[in-house]
């Protein structure tokens, strides 16, 4: 009992040091939706140094996996739904993402400038 | 059907490596069979009932409900694994000497089994999920659906046979050292669980701070080929890791090596005990 009581206390540490810096964020809206499991438009351009907020609407009846690991995003958008995806702030570049359960049409980048 | 077994392979290997290591881990330790087979059902469960709610769990939290989620769920895991170490550092060698001796399962206490309990049924939860929707997706779409979710079916199977394989090679490492083996292996394991959940909360707006990049090796490994998601799995490998990332995996190896310390030391205070 005493070790999970510091594990608790180790925990809320932890948190106590992660939750400190809430920081605001843009809200630059940006829309991208799926269709057939392709996105539409495939190549999104952002501003650098900045967060995004990006919508993405699934109009397939199959969910899918709004991935990207240049992104650090990972996220499932059900069927018939929306999704937030949050990036940024990026330096510029291009910086491909996927529809991880349809890798083959499902390609898109966003484009930093 | 093969693309269909890749991505559900994928998705099954995170889940398998941590159940593998959690097998071998407790090894020796009576009932840990059931509380990992609970482990595996209660989070199997869970995988479709949050893949039902998946709609739901998105919306919630101004659309960050899928990420404070996951991030929760990887943060418990982190505490269970810390817990584990710690008890192991404790009991771990009295184990080990036992197995030695006898060759067979000892009675030791049931602690770091309801913890570990919990961190196969989180891994099962977090992986499962995706393979649900995965799968549901496959079904909905009709037509050619039946040899995709059979290639899917094929990839929870060919996952399993992943876990197995993890196990026993594990095993094969000489009791005198596996539990210092697995010990580590869960340290970095907890690390590295550590440093996605603070992504996650990146990705939820909740802590935006320091997201730089520390450094690209995608050149060296690519986390989307199969040894870079093994690594990013089993050590917490990361080719862009940001240095809020950096801090939670640090972070996290000092916080776990400190409680080991501090539970190894106790025995020895009350020797008789």
């Amino acid at each position: 009992m005493r070790l999970s009581a510091a594990s608790l206390i180790t925990a809320a540490a932890l948190a106590s040091i992660v939750f400190v810096p809430l920081v605001a964020h843009a809200a630059d809206d940006i829309a991208v939706s799926i269709t057939n499991h392709k996105f539409e438009p495939s190549e999104i351009k952002i501003p650098a140094n900045k967060r995004v907020i990006i919508t993405v609407t699934n109009n397939d009846a199959t969910p899918e996996e709004f991935e990207s690991r240049t992104l650090k995003v990972e996220k499932v958008i059900p069927g018939k739904s929306k999704g937030i995806v949050r990036v940024g702030p990026l330096k510029p570049g291009h910086y491909p993402f996927v529809g991880e359960y349809h890798e083959d049409s499902a390609k898109g980048a966003i484009v930093v400038e | 059907m093969l693309g269909a077994l890749i991505i559900v392979f994928r998705e099954v290997i995170e889940a398998g490596l941590i159940v593998g290591i959690v097998m071998a881990a407790t090894r020796g330790v009576a009932g840990r069979g059931r509380m990992i087979a609970i482990g595996v059902a209660a989070g199997a469960l869970g995988a479709a009932i949050v893949a039902i709610f998946a709609g739901a769990i998105s919306q919630a939290f101004h659309g960050a409900g899928q990420e404070l989620f996951n991030a929760c769920v990887l943060g418990i895991a982190v505490v269970m694994l810390m817990w584990h170490n710690a008890w192991m550092a404790r009991h771990g060698r009295e184990i080990a000497l036992e197995i030695k001796q006898v060759g067979t399962a000892v009675s030791e206490g049931t602690k770091p089994l309801t913890a570990l309990g919990v961190v196969v049924g989180l891994a099962v939860l977090r992986e499962g999920s995706e393979v649900v929707l995965f799968l549901y997706g496959i079904l909905a779409s009709g037509t050619s659906g039946m040899a995709l979710f059979v290639g899917g079916v094929l990839g929870i199977a060919a996952g399993a046979a992943f876990t197995a394989l993890t196990y026993f090679g594990l095993l094969a490492i000489p009791s005198r050292y596996i539990f210092s083996v697995t010990s580590w292996l869960i340290a970095l394991l907890a690390a590295g669980m550590a440093a996605q959940s603070v992504q996650f909360l990146n990705n939820a707006g909740l802590v935006t701070a320091l997201s730089n990049t520390v450094w690209d090796t995608s050149w060296l490994l690519s986390e989307g080929s199969i040894p870079g998601k093994l690594l990013h799995t089993l050590i917490g490998y990361t080719e862009q890791p940001s240095q809020m990332q950096l801090i939670a995996y640090v972070g996290t190896l000092l916080v776990m090596y400190v409680l080991m310390r501090i539970a190894r030391y106790r025995p020895q205070r009350h020797a008789a005990a």
